[in-house]
């Protein structure tokens, strides 16, 4: 497959501009630089997450509790949440993958506004280091939980204002992102790379970038109420002037749950690119799984009060807002079933791509189906605000969209740095990071079944048992998560040389040198058939 | 870094387009707030719009359309290679946003001398629908005066760009697309006038 034989254009590795080392990474406009920039930020912020999260962990085995107070154990869910949400699930695919491979794998140099692209990173740091900030500043870290629920966020002494500020900046850098994605996917595919040529990882960017365009406003201006409502009493939320709280759960939900589908929809454009490459065949229902992105980002735009069941609403609108649920539902298993059809009878070459890939599959299916049972209403009533709650959505983000992520690093490791990493030691890594995975978090969902609440500092006796084993799974988890990025980093310096095309890929990545040249490619590619090419291996 | 000169006028301004959705999006959240808050108390919201100056509203509304008038006529001149005419018209809607800004000063300043302002004493004392809508009174006109600081912002740079020549006839996307920003924020006004100032 690797045809490349000219090499005049240097790797994008390579300074050539008239800055060096790290200027020119931080005055850098190109997208795979870009790329990189967004994925060495995010996975430092997912390690904070991830050692806040082994600590609340440690908590809840009773004899830590001498070292964090039940304050610092809020501040700790809520910084916890903050961090993940905001800086590394909802951005991290599209902001790293996306900026690295959409214009490779639509045939273009870099995205339509290049500048931009940078200056939304520069709001996204800008905005992490805001919220680093409030939880030294001020009245000390936010305790509110990661969404700000009025009347609490109005009246407490923590630092609030300054966390929803951030949230605000980094709101502005998903925005922009998404404003470029759809603007380079209209203007820059190579000729003859029509609508449905498009590898369905970009489908699920353009999808993506729709609600980041028609949600994120909406969460903005609501954060700026709840600053407005600190600062001038303004008395939108408080009921007390003719305010509603209730609204701002509205308010918020209509954009946070969308953004649920922007963290998972390029999660599912990433599989849907790594499944046909290892079962060699073209990738089944390629339109349905296009129409499914567009599908699941219109239909999850109206479910947002799914998460106010028991806040207070009418009959009606609960019925109403369980049914969609249940209906989002579809498009999802419509993926499922493509994944699965896809593998189906195909020559598959299991590499730990794939593995991650088949993980995903698993671990977000129980996300998924523990969502529909929370779709209904009956079940919802039970289970609200338990651990059952903070289970489900692990699963489907950290399982789904963190194990996506993981595969998608796997699968184009080798072209974003030209390296190899050892499958062993991710092979090693994959088996504490899923016996962790499951006991942690299936252990949270029957704690919550059992009926503990979420966001508790102390626990019955009862829950001990159940909250030993999920501890115990969070070491397993981190010691795997440790042993995955080791792996990667130390493949980043000391790895083989990777080939041009190590997994038998066809889009148009995989056609470029490993790692790109500069302007990607020689001359922009002419495309003439779809992006899952097969055919020729299929006939033998 | 970019080795590469590109250029796509209709790109830059599906750009533009796209981010003035989000800007729309942004109000559409306090419209949703005032919509829900309007339905909950009607007689007081009505009696709020009656404490509001509908005729400095319709002169200010006048003054932005006007103002949205010659950014346009800014655009036609620059087709026409008529520099000096387009910066004659883009200061034109400079003075006028300008004005706007002043006209709106001096609607708060009345309304903060009554006592008329989130936190007050006088505005405690008033019914929680009244509480509430001059609190989105002074969120809603206060976002969109931030939005006219930001588009004059933007069409000042424009002016010295046509100034420095760079923005010429062959090549005014900035400026069109900074009368589309200038215009959006002139729509939303037109949105607001009914919503308060005739709400009475």
């Amino acid at each position: 497959m690797s045809t490349h034989a000219s090499t005049a254009q240097p790797s994008y590795l390579v300074d050539t501009g008239e800055r060096k080392g790290l200027m020119a990474w931080l005055t850098t406009t190109d997208h795979k630089r870009i790329g990189l920039l967004y994925l060495y930020s995010m996975v430092t912020f997912f390690f904070v997450g991830v050692g806040i999260g082994f600590v609340m962990r440690l908590v809840q085995l009773t004899t830590f509790q001498k070292l964090i107070t039940a304050q610092t154990y809020n501040a700790l869910f809520t910084v916890h949440g903050v961090i993940m949400i905001f800086l590394f699930v909802v951005p991290g695919l599209p902001a790293i993958f996306g900026n690295f491979f959409l214009p490779i794998l639509i045939g273009a140099k870099d995205v339509s506004f290049p500048r931009l692209n940078l200056a939304s990173w520069y709001f996204f740091i800008v905005g992490a280091i805001l919220a680093v900030l409030s939880l030294f500043t001020g009245g000390g870290a936010p305790d509110t939980g990661w969404t700000f629920y009025a009347p609490f966020s109005l009246k407490t002494g923590t630092n609030v204002s300054l966390a929803v500020f951030a949230a605000f900046v980094l709101g502005f850098s998903s925005m922009l992102t998404g404003i470029n994605f759809i603007t380079t996917i209209h203007r820059l595919r190579a000729p003859g790379m029509k609508w449905f040529r498009m590898p369905l990882m970009c489908w699920a960017l353009y999808s993506t970038a729709w609600i980041q365009l028609l949600a994120t406003p909406i969460v903005a201006i609501t954060l700026v109420l709840v600053i407005l409502e600190r600062f001038f009493g303004i008395g939108i939320f408080d009921p007390a002037k003719g305010g509603d709280p209730l609204l701002y759960q509205h308010l918020f939900w209509i954009y946070s749950h969308p953004a649920v589908y922007i963290m998972i929809l390029p999660a599912m454009g990433a599989i849907t690119e790594i499944i046909p490459t290892f079962a060699k065949r073209p990738v089944f229902g390629y339109k349905a799984i296009a129409f499914s992105s567009m599908s699941i980002a219109a239909v999850g735009s109206l479910v947002w009060a799914h998460h106010m069941f028991t806040s207070g609403m009418s009959n009606v609108a609960q019925m109403v807002f369980s049914l969609l649920t249940m209906v989002v539902a579809v498009p999802s298993a419509i993926k499922v079933f493509n994944w699965v059809s896809t593998l189906y009878k195909g020559s598959i070459d299991f590499q730990p791509p794939l593995l991650f890939a088949l993980t995903f599959i698993f671990l977000f299916c129980i996300g998924g189906l523990t969502g529909v049972m929370q779709g209904a209403l009956a079940v919802n009533v039970h289970i609200h605000d338990t651990y059952f709650i903070v289970g489900h959505f692990h699963y489907v983000m950290f399982g789904g969209t963190g194990m996506a992520l993981f595969a998608a690093l796997l699968y184009w490791f080798p072209k974003m740095w030209g390296k190899m990493y050892s499958k062993k030691m991710i092979y090693a890594a994959w088996f504490p990071m899923f016996i962790g995975f499951n006991m942690l978090y299936f252990g949270m969902m029957i704690l919550g079944v059992m009926g503990m609440p979420r966001r508790y500092y102390v626990h019955l006796p009862q829950f001990h048992t159940m909250h030993v084993v999920a501890t115990v799974g969070s070491w397993f988890l981190v010691l795997g998560l440790l042993m995955f990025f080791g792996t990667l980093l130390y493949a980043i310096f000391k790895g083989k040389k990777a080939e041009d095309n190590p997994w038998g890929g066809v889009t148009l990545e995989w056609t470029i040198p490993s790692p790109p040249p500069l302007e990607n490619f020689e001359e922009i590619p002419t495309v003439t058939h779809g992006p899952y090419h097969f055919e020729q291996k299929e006939a033998k | 870094m970019s080795g590469h000169v590109h250029r796509d006028d209709f790109g830059s301004r599906l750009g533009m387009w796209l981010f003035l959705v989000t800007e729309m999006v942004l109000f559409g959240g306090l419209f949703i707030g005032y919509s829900y808050m309007r339905f909950k108390y009607p007689a007081e919201f009505h009696h709020g719009g009656s404490e509001l100056n509908a005729t400095l509203g319709v002169i200010n509304t006048l003054v932005l359309l006007t103002s949205s008038l010659t950014v346009v006529l800014a655009i036609v001149a620059i087709q026409r290679a008529q520099k000096k005419l387009a910066m004659a018209f883009l200061s034109s809607t400079l003075v006028l946003g300008v004005t706007f800004l002043v006209i709106k000063s001096f609607e708060w300043a009345a309304k903060f001398h009554h006592g008329l302002y989130p936190n007050s004493a006088h505005l405690a004392t008033l019914p929680p629908g009244e509480q509430v809508f001059f609190g989105l009174y002074f969120t809603m006109t206060g976002l969109h005066g931030l939005h006219v600081i930001a588009g004059l912002s933007v069409l000042g740079v424009m002016l010295w760009w046509v100034a420095t020549d760079r923005i010429r006839q062959d090549r005014y996307i900035h400026l069109e697309n900074g009368g589309l920003y200038w215009h959006l924020v002139d729509v939303i006004w037109i949105f607001l006038l009914p919503l308060f100032y005739l709400a009475a």
